[in-house]
């Protein structure tokens, strides 16, 4: 299986929104040691539902949308920092 | 014999859920009941890990017509559900979802009937009646030793728990409501809140949880009027802070943690609806409503009494099954008021000076421009030296010293905290709540800093 490397708009975003995590649960995690398409939510970084929501709330105030579950799993979007990403690459309007 | 019904509505066509933009009607549901019950698994007991307001509901209902004890545990890690199954060998779990991991025989949720199926119109409308004083449920707390404390639950009590909530909450089963609910029904406010509110109130929940601030505007703007929402301080804080267009409520409802006067008031303005709290637990149900906007004083559930033993306030008569002592501190300002002064397990002792958290906490959060904040005692050696307070806070746009200084009108100054901590969140767990662990995380993460970057 090959991916297409990131772009250097992606990497960029990725490490944002990675420092943005850190700083809004205030992580001792460093935003570099958050791997792209390990899990945020459970075993791998172990946030949790409360903790999606205060991203989420971060989220909505710096990229100015706000994230919607529409009744499906509602932590589709959480599965990991790249699909965070993708989602917030796809919505912004700032 | 005084048995009573599964559901109050007594028309067929009342709407008794909504799946989506669906529709349940108390026909159908009755039908659903049924079906469920024949598919049930041969144990006594059953776990009921439904996460679809629905489906769980069927689930409890089915239990009670097939003559079954449901098991609401506190949490659904692998421990407890081993302890649960030493508790009740024959306890099988019913999911609507991923079963693989469940150290438990488990079966997945049967399938329901269309819903354009013919569900029997012309038939009698017959509800079951369960006898008042069967167990129907037992429900778990995590207890001081690690081992999941069980409190029984007998049909008859539960109704008269909700019906007295209904009649508290001032709703009207000839104007039905629609509950939306933020809390899950394993939980037991949102069990009784959402799901026995509804059978017993004549009302109709959604089925869904919805989750992001966006999820429940559009939930709630679907409901029909008069639309209640079933939350807790977290998802109300998170809610308004979002800064998005909410649509009118009839009534907002919180509990799991006191809600700060300031924020209550912010919620009443932003849905134009009272903003009602209550007070229990999983032990007792709910004893006591108030509506925080407008006054600090809890007003007891009709029947129950509060009771001076032992250093503790009890709670007891009306719905509660047996005596339960309350974890908080509790200033009973007449026979059926009170004031609640903070939690037990949260009583400090600071140079001979005595509080609470829970008070300190309230004084932080009475703080203009403060939003969230929390008090810690920090685990710390006890060689001679007072150990004093830390404190986190959420409060953009205010600096150490002008916090202190509002801290110390408020706050004896053996209570001042040291250190002082600005965050842009707090850790606060699924239910709200602060834990120790995450506190002393945070020191430690303070203390690591750099001197110059701390605040």
């Amino acid at each position: 299986m090959t991916q297409a490397s990131a772009s250097p708009a992606d990497t960029a975003l990725h490490r944002e929104v990675a420092e943005l995590i850190v700083a809004a649960l205030n992580l001792e995690t460093s935003a570099d040691e958050i791997e792209a398409d390990a899990p945020l939510y459970g075993d791998g970084l172990g946030l949790d539902s409360i903790d999606i929501l205060e991203v989420a709330l971060v989220v909505s105030k710096r990229y100015g949308f706000s994230l919607r579950a529409d009744s499906e799993d509602n932590l589709r979007i959480f599965a990991s920092l790249r699909s965070l990403c993708d989602h917030i690459a796809a919505n912004r309007t700032q | 014999m005084n048995a009573l019904p599964i559901v109050s509505h007594r028309d067929p066509d009342a709407v008794i859920a909504w799946r989506g933009t669906r529709p349940v009607r108390a026909r159908r549901f009755l039908a659903d009941v049924a079906r469920v019950a024949a598919a049930l698994p041969p144990g006594g007991h059953i776990l009921n890990a439904c996460t679809d307001r629905y489906r769980f509901a069927l689930g409890f209902c089915a239990g009670m017509v097939a003559g079954k004890i449901s098991l609401l545990p506190s949490t659904y890690t692998p421990d407890t559900l081993r302890q649960l199954a030493q508790f009740a060998p024959d306890t099988w779990v019913l999911t609507d979802g991923d079963d693989g991991a469940l150290p438990l025989p488990s079966v997945p949720f049967p399938a329901l009937a269309a819903d354009d199926a013919e569900t029997g119109d012309t038939q009698a409308f017959d509800v079951p009646l369960i006898d008042a004083g069967r167990l129907v449920a037992w429900v778990f707390t995590s207890g001081s030793t690690g081992t999941p404390v069980p409190h029984p639950k007998t049909w008859g009590r539960l109704v008269d728990n909700v019906r007295a909530e209904a009649a508290a909450l001032g709703l009207n089963a000839a104007q039905p409501a629609t509950l939306v609910g933020t809390v899950p029904p394993q939980h037991m406010y949102g069990f009784e809140s959402t799901v026995l509110l509804a059978l017993q109130g004549g009302a109709a929940f959604d089925a869904g949880r919805p989750f992001y601030p966006a999820d429940i505007a559009t939930t709630l703007a679907r409901s029909p009027a008069p639309a209640v929402l079933v939350s807790t301080p977290f998802h109300l804080r998170t809610l308004l802070d979002e800064g998005i267009a909410l649509p009118p409520a009839a009534l907002l409802l919180s509990a799991t943690a006191p809600l700060p006067e300031a924020l209550a008031q912010r919620a009443e303005a932003a849905f134009g609806s009272p903003l009602l709290e209550i007070y229990g637990s999983t032990e007792t149900g709910q004893v006591a409503t108030r509506r925080p906007a407008r006054s600090a004083l809890w007003e007891l559930f009709p029947g129950i009494e509060l009771a001076l033993r032992e250093g503790r306030t009890w709670a007891q008569g009306g719905h509660i099954e047996q005596p339960v002592p309350l974890s908080d501190v509790i200033e009973q300002v007449d026979a059926r008021h009170f004031l609640l002064r903070g939690r037990n397990a949260d009583l400090i002792n600071i140079a001979g000076k005595r509080t609470s958290l829970g008070w300190l906490n309230q004084q932080l959060l009475a703080i203009p421009g403060v939003r969230d904040g929390g008090f810690h005692l920090p685990d710390a050696e006890r060689d001679a030296h007072i150990t004093r307070l830390a404190a986190f806070v959420v409060a953009p746009g205010l600096d150490a010293r002008s916090l202190r200084a509002a801290l110390r009108e408020r706050v004896d100054p053996a209570f001042l905290p040291r250190p002082l901590i600005f965050l842009d969140a707090l850790p606060r767990n699924a239910t709200g709540k602060l834990p120790r662990e995450a506190c002393e995380a945070l020191l430690a993460a303070h203390a690591a800093r750099p001197r110059e970057m701390r605040g």
